[in-house]
């Protein structure tokens, strides 16, 4: 957890890039987890493909399909994320995905393989604050934090409920909606980060729909991190194994315009 | 609401929407406000007798309810033929099949369409497998003036062309869903993406009872008018209630609808029959005879799926119980041992469909061509002073296509 704390700088927005665990193949992972490294990435979050990815675009949903179609299992995904740690001993890893998955062999079970693989922390697409111990309480048992998300839904009322037992960062969905659609207006992105900023101090990362250098240091100029998915998940699918410099390329032009941002 | 004892089998589920272990509120962040408001509301209706006034009126005056409590004596007779001496049950039907739109799905979308509009909202979607909930959320859209959207597997608008056409003619948008094996399961993973697209005006009209907490305990409310009916009707007929219950399970609507007001009764047997498909050592979607305890489409519940707890096709001749799982209600009557559950495959169902044809002259659809296979099994166990009452909860118009395509037929 250390790790992720250190990974917002005061000065500039992180960086949080996503990409899914074995597309398109689990021996293709590595090499493109480096590139999102190299190009300048501060948190890697870690997609775990789901038959069923109820809250994701058609980008994400084909990437999962192509990661399991692949013969991705769960042991390969802990096993890109152990090496992946051994590589990089201090850039924070965040494993994203659904339910199913995460706890079928029992929440205990997936904290130890987090903490085993050297995974920072977890966000759960579909468990909400009102089912945490399903997975939360054996993941903050172990120190593995767990990531909430608050959205343009998340009212007043309701905030404080996503705060309670929420650690490493939060992370706004500027968009109702599914992943890698249209980005939420600027205005709206800065109101919302005020308010939730007002609520916690964790940092705050707004991710949903962002695809260009522009839009990356629009958001950086307001809140502590922006999160990037759908528009590099779409590279890999593009170049498939090829994809890692491709990818490099364009998280360094994210990385490059965040750096940026706070100056003009 | 519930005014039964604690030890009852009815006052489920917890205020957190939990059967014990299953159930619950698995949903993305931007649906939590939605369904907690929906909550809310369905509180308010439930105590306010104007909802239920206008809930049953509809029900008897559009529905056609109460359905007809029905004594199958020709079907009770040829089981007869080919039972032991002295064996073979008195087999009943509950009549939901003769409902407007021909299913027990008309049932649900009544109670629900009137809580959306309670909510203010001005938009319905729904997924439908088999087509009878598309076609019975489009009929409740067009009765009450509100846009609807439907979601269908590509595969199921193929096999269930009269119920696409029946929809786009009371006036539906329907949208093929073409990824996975583009079915039910499918098609209730799209109608989420639209629904955390457009919560702001959008009502999910889910049609079985699962999903996320309180769709469960709603559509089984709803869903329990075929077993209030049935149990007054079975008592004001024969002066006592049936020795056993059975129903098809697909998500388990029909089936808890019927089974719920029965729970707290310990001489009513009951029997949920899940689709075997091609056989249970094969593609099926028998969820709690081959399945294991996961999450999706946001309770946790049976679920055929691997070992990473990636879900696993179904498969069933019978487009509406084509689905992975179960409510949650049922799995933990199966935890509990108050309900039985058991299997037919897509053969003994079709025996069944054309059983209860020449028999009773009754179409009935396959989703309760599949009880139907499970009564004629339980029969020729059961003396003959014993009742057996099916739900038959669906008319087969909608399946002669898929039903003439198996018998190798051409029309």
């Amino acid at each position: 957890m250390t790790r992720l704390s250190q990974s917002f700088p005061p000065n500039r927005a992180a960086l949080v890039a996503f990409v899914t665990a074995g597309d398109p193949t689990p021996a293709d992972t590595g090499a493109i987890l480096d590139a999102l490294v190299e190009g300048g990435a501060d948190v890697i979050e870690l997609g775990m493909p789901f038959t069923d990815p109820m809250a994701d675009g058609p980008s994400i949903q084909e990437a999962d399909i192509r990661s399991l179609a692949a013969g991705t299992k769960t042991a390969d995904i802990f096993r890109i994320a152990k090496e992946f740690r051994e590589r990089h001993p201090d850039t924070p890893l965040v494993l994203m995905g659904y339910a199913n998955p995460m706890t079928i062999r029992g929440s205990e079970w997936f904290a130890d393989a987090c903490v085993a693989a050297g995974v920072d922390a977890v966000i759960c697409v579909d468990i909400p604050a009102e089912e945490d111990e399903s997975l939360g309480d054996a993941l903050r048992a172990k120190d593995v934090a767990v990531i909430r998300l608050a959205t343009p839904t998340t009212d007043a009322e309701r905030l404080p409920q996503i705060l309670n037992n929420a650690s490493g960062f939060l992370y706004y969905v500027s968009v109702a909606g599914i992943t890698g659609q249209q980005q939420a207006a600027q205005a709206s992105i800065e109101e919302a980060v005020t308010r939730l900023k007002a609520g916690t101090d964790l940092p705050v990362a707004v991710g949903f729909g962002v695809r260009t250098p522009e839009q990356a240091a629009d958001i950086a100029k307001v809140a502590d991190g922006v999160v990037v998915g759908s528009a590099i998940v779409e590279i890999v699918g593009e170049h498939g194994k090829d994809a890692a410099p491709y990818v490099r390329d364009y998280v360094k032009s994210l990385s490059d315009a965040i750096r940026t941002a706070r100056e003009i | 609401m519930n005014d039964t004892p604690p030890n009852s089998f009815r006052n489920m589920p917890d205020d957190r929407g939990h059967f014990g272990e299953f159930g619950g509120r698995y949903v993305a962040e931007t649906l939590m406000p939605l369904i907690l408001d929906l909550e809310k509301h369905y509180r308010a209706a439930q105590a306010d007798p104007a909802f239920e006034e206008q809930f049953n009126d509809l029900l008897q005056n559009y529905v056609g309810r109460p359905s007809p409590l029905y004594y199958a004596e020709s079907l009770t007779e040829e089981v007869r033929k080919d039972a032991p001496d002295g064996k073979g049950a008195q087999i009943w039907f509950k009549r939901d099949e003769l409902n407007h739109t021909g299913a027990h799905k008309i049932n649900n979308c009544i109670g629900q369409i009137l809580l959306a509009m309670r909510m203010g909202k001005t938009r319905i979607i729904a997924e439908t497998g088999a087509g009878q909930h598309g076609v019975a959320t489009a009929t409740v859209c067009a009765r009450f003036g509100l846009p609807c959207t439907i979601f269908m597997g590509a595969t199921d608008v193929a096999r269930q062309k009269p119920n696409l056409f029946r929809m786009k003619l009371l006036g539906a948008e329907v949208v093929p869903v073409t990824s996975g094996a583009a079915t039910l399961k499918d098609a209730m993973n799209e109608a989420l993406r639209d629904w955390v697209a457009n919560v702001h005006d959008t009502f999910y009209i889910i049609g079985t009872a699962a999903g996320p907490h309180p769709y469960p305990e709603l559509v089984r409310d709803f869903q329990s008018v075929i077993g209030k009916e049935a149990r007054a009707q079975m008592l004001d007929r024969v002066g006592r209630l049936p020795d056993m219950l059975v129903a098809a399970i697909g998500g388990g609507s029909n089936a808890i609808g019927l089974f719920h007001p029965f729970l707290d009764d310990p001489d009513v047997k009951m029997l949920g029959i899940e689709a075997a498909g091609h056989g249970l050592d094969k593609q099926h979607a028998a969820s709690l005879a081959g399945g294991g305890p996961g999450i999706l489409h946001g309770n946790k519940t049976y679920l055929l799926q691997d070992e990473d707890g990636q879900i696993t096709e179904a498969h069933s001749i019978s487009a509406g119980l084509d689905y992975p799982g179960i409510g949650p209600e049922h799995s933990w009557l199966k935890e509990s041992g108050r309900v039985d559950y058991d299997s037919a495959t897509d053969t003994e169902a079709l025996d069944a469909f054309q059983l209860l044809c020449r028999t009773e002259g009754i179409i009935p659809a396959l989703e309760p061509s599949h009880a139907i296979a499970a009564v004629t099994r339980e029969a020729v166990k059961m003396d003959r002073d014993k009742i057996i009452l099916a739900n038959l909860c669906g008319r087969g118009d909608k399946d002669i296509f898929t039903v003439a395509e198996a018998l190798g037929t051409e029309i």
